[in-house]
């Protein structure tokens, strides 16, 4: 097999793995976007506390993998309604300075909450013996976490499709994000819907933030560093869609992992710049609704 | 008669409004408090006077989020792009031979604005989130650059070596930063001088027209592209300036004058002033930044999280900040 070939694989492979954690973070970011206009900037928080629940089991008490991953997502859309019923639901279609000031508090919150608890260090995180390795597909072997993260990913990706399109609860959330005052006209409980779509939301960030635990870092600057990334994705991909995030993740991760394998020097630098002409080009995103 | 009353009242009603409109730009008393408070301040605390000229400094920088922030309602997270921009023109043109501070200022005052006009070009395009993410990657785009051109921005060790000349040749910076205060509580005043004739010009009433409703500022036909993209680019302008005043006196550059944090932190500290008021700014800058002198230093981590606390129970309780207060008070 050639060496450019290689690359090319190798390239598209980590691409892919890393764009559905990304997927995983933002879908519910764009969700909760679309549907209620929250600019909700503490949403990488969710994911930080997602991953600091799974490595916390694991790690400390000894969990298995399966279950610590259940409970970062459980933990996380728990933590995530507690905080909507307090703070964010007085603040729906309210003023957007309120909302980012309100959402970059709680990142500060987390970040001092995280060292206070966790600790300045990063958390390691160590994937079970059945996925540590080698895993050989025939052509070529590859890392097993990583193709572990992608199968994981495109089957949590395809349920959720399914699940908009076929259940009574993914038809109410599609009306709510159209449009919301029809929604409410024609009898949907908004509000109960709100909480329980940023449950899901959330609880999504926090498994996508506990599986990525080793491609993005758990560590107290978590939601700040990686706060330009889930942006990207939501917004490359057009608020309000579910598909949208997918095919921005997907661009976003293997662009990202291709530009500093090919250019490590020149960074994450022309990933802003790609981001930005895409804008240019379509100011409401790839898959936005004009 | 009854009618003619009326008519008469609401004429002189009428007239007050007018009155109290074209009044408004005019100086109040008060508006000289600041700068008396910044003069004692020099007599006062001699041995703070580093702290004092970060302070008004940043106070500029302040003022020129506010005018985009507060009266064109853009709302930004990357508006340290140009204070950055400024600081490392004036920083890499001081550590490469030329420290003549005035015309340092004036150029990463044009280079400020250059990246403001470009910039703004494509993020004013968007609304809403869609223009929070662009201004935060135009920002992050400019710190990825500079950490990775080390070999004229110093990276991730920051800019050194910087010489700067004295001011007319005739003032040095000091040891006790009495130069540096005096320099920057000069060009804080042009800043703001510029600013206030800003906001209250047509232009600026314009403005807070586009803040208040867009699709009405677009039926009477006024230029709202246009206009969004002008203040944009002043306030990068002044931001820059600000950026090459804290060059120039701490002699340093940092790449934290391009992070998410400075960002931040400029607007938490117009929201504990108040904004969209002009003086705002010189509120909260100075309570933001000696709090932060005081505790930081204890525990520089557990600082974020009263900042965090603090800008969730503003959003919750205390909208307008120190001088809304005020304003509730005085009625």
């Amino acid at each position: 097999m050639s060496d450019t070939f290689s690359a090319v694989v190798s390239i598209g492979f980590h691409g892919i793995a890393f764009a559905m954690v990304l997927y995983l973070i933002s879908v519910g970011l764009s969700v909760t976007m679309g549907m209620m206009g929250f600019v909700n900037l503490a949403h990488g928080v969710f994911a930080m506390l997602g991953g600091y629940v799974l490595t916390s089991l694991m790690n400390r008490l000894g969990v298995p993998f399966a279950l610590a991953l259940a409970g970062a997502a459980v933990a996380t859309a728990v933590a995530s309604v507690l905080i909507e019923r307090l703070l964010y639901r007085r603040l729906y279609g309210g003023d957007e300075l309120d909302q980012v000031l309100l959402t970059m508090g709680l990142i500060f919150m987390s970040v001092a909450g995280a060292t206070y608890f966790w600790g300045p260090v990063q958390q390691p995180m160590f994937p079970p013996r059945w996925l540590s390795g080698q895993i050989d597909f025939g052509f070529r072997s590859f890392p097993g976490y990583r193709s572990f993260l992608i199968l994981c990913g495109a089957a949590l990706v395809t349920v959720l499709w399914l699940g908009l399109e076929r259940t009574s609860f993914g038809v109410q959330i599609r009306a709510a994000v159209d449009n919301l005052r029809m929604a409410q006209s024609v009898g949907i409980n908004t509000s109960r819907l709100f909480t329980l779509t940023f449950a899901l939301g959330s609880g999504l960030a926090g498994l996508g933030g506990a599986l990525g635990a080793d491609l993005l870092a758990i560590n107290p600057s978590y939601a700040l560093d990686n706060l330009v990334y889930f942006l990207i994705v939501v917004a490359v991909g057009g608020l309000g869609s579910i598909r949208g995030p997918f095919f921005a993740a997907l661009l976003l991760g293997i662009a990202d992992t291709g530009f500093k394998y090919l250019l490590p020097e020149l960074g994450a630098f022309f990933i802003y710049a790609l981001t930005m002409a895409i804008l240019l080009w379509r100011p409401r995103g790839l898959f936005g609704r004009v | 008669m009854a009618t003619e009353g009326l008519v008469r009242t609401g004429i002189s009603a009428g007239q007050e409004a007018i009155g109290a409109f074209a009044r408004r730009h005019r100086h109040h008393p008060l508006e000289a408090l600041p700068w008396a408070a910044a003069v004692a301040a020099f007599a006062v605390f001699p041995s703070y006077l580093p702290l004092g000229s970060q302070i008004l400094a940043t106070i500029l920088f302040a003022l020129s989020a506010d005018l985009v922030l507060g009266y064109a309602g853009i709302v930004t997270l990357g508006h340290a792009a140009f204070f950055g921009t400024g600081a490392y023109t004036a920083g890499i043109l001081a550590a490469n031979g030329w420290g003549e501070p005035i015309t340092g200022l004036l150029a990463a005052t044009a280079v400020a604005a250059l990246v403001g006009l470009l910039s703004g070009f494509v993020v004013l395009r968007t609304t809403g989130l869609a223009l929070l993410m662009q201004t935060l990657v135009v920002a992050t785009l400019l710190h990825e650059a500079a950490n990775k051109a080390s070999f004229i921005t110093g990276g991730d060790d920051g800019l050194q070596g910087m010489d700067v000349w004295p001011i007319f040749g005739l003032f040095r910076f000091d040891l006790f930063g009495r130069t540096a205060y005096v320099y920057c509580l000069v060009v804080l005043f042009l800043g703001w001088w510029v600013a206030r004739r800003v906001v209250h010009s047509p232009f600026g009433r314009s403005l807070t027209g586009i803040r208040e409703n867009v699709l009405r500022m677009h039926a009477i036909g006024a230029p709202v592209v246009r206009r969004r993209l002008v203040i944009y680019t002043i306030s990068a302008a002044l931001a820059g300036t600000s950026g090459a005043l804290i060059a120039q006196t701490t002699q340093f550059v940092g790449l934290g004058t391009l992070s998410l944090d400075r960002s931040g932190g400029v607007l938490i500290m117009l929201i504990i002033g108040g904004v969209g008021r002009i003086y705002g700014a010189f509120i909260g800058v100075p309570l933001y930044m000696i709090a932060q002198d005081r505790f930081s230093e204890i525990q520089p981590v557990y600082w974020y999280f009263w900042i965090g606390l603090l800008m969730v129970l503003v959003v919750r309780f205390g909208r307008g900040g120190v001088l809304g207060l005020f304003d509730r008070l005085r009625r």
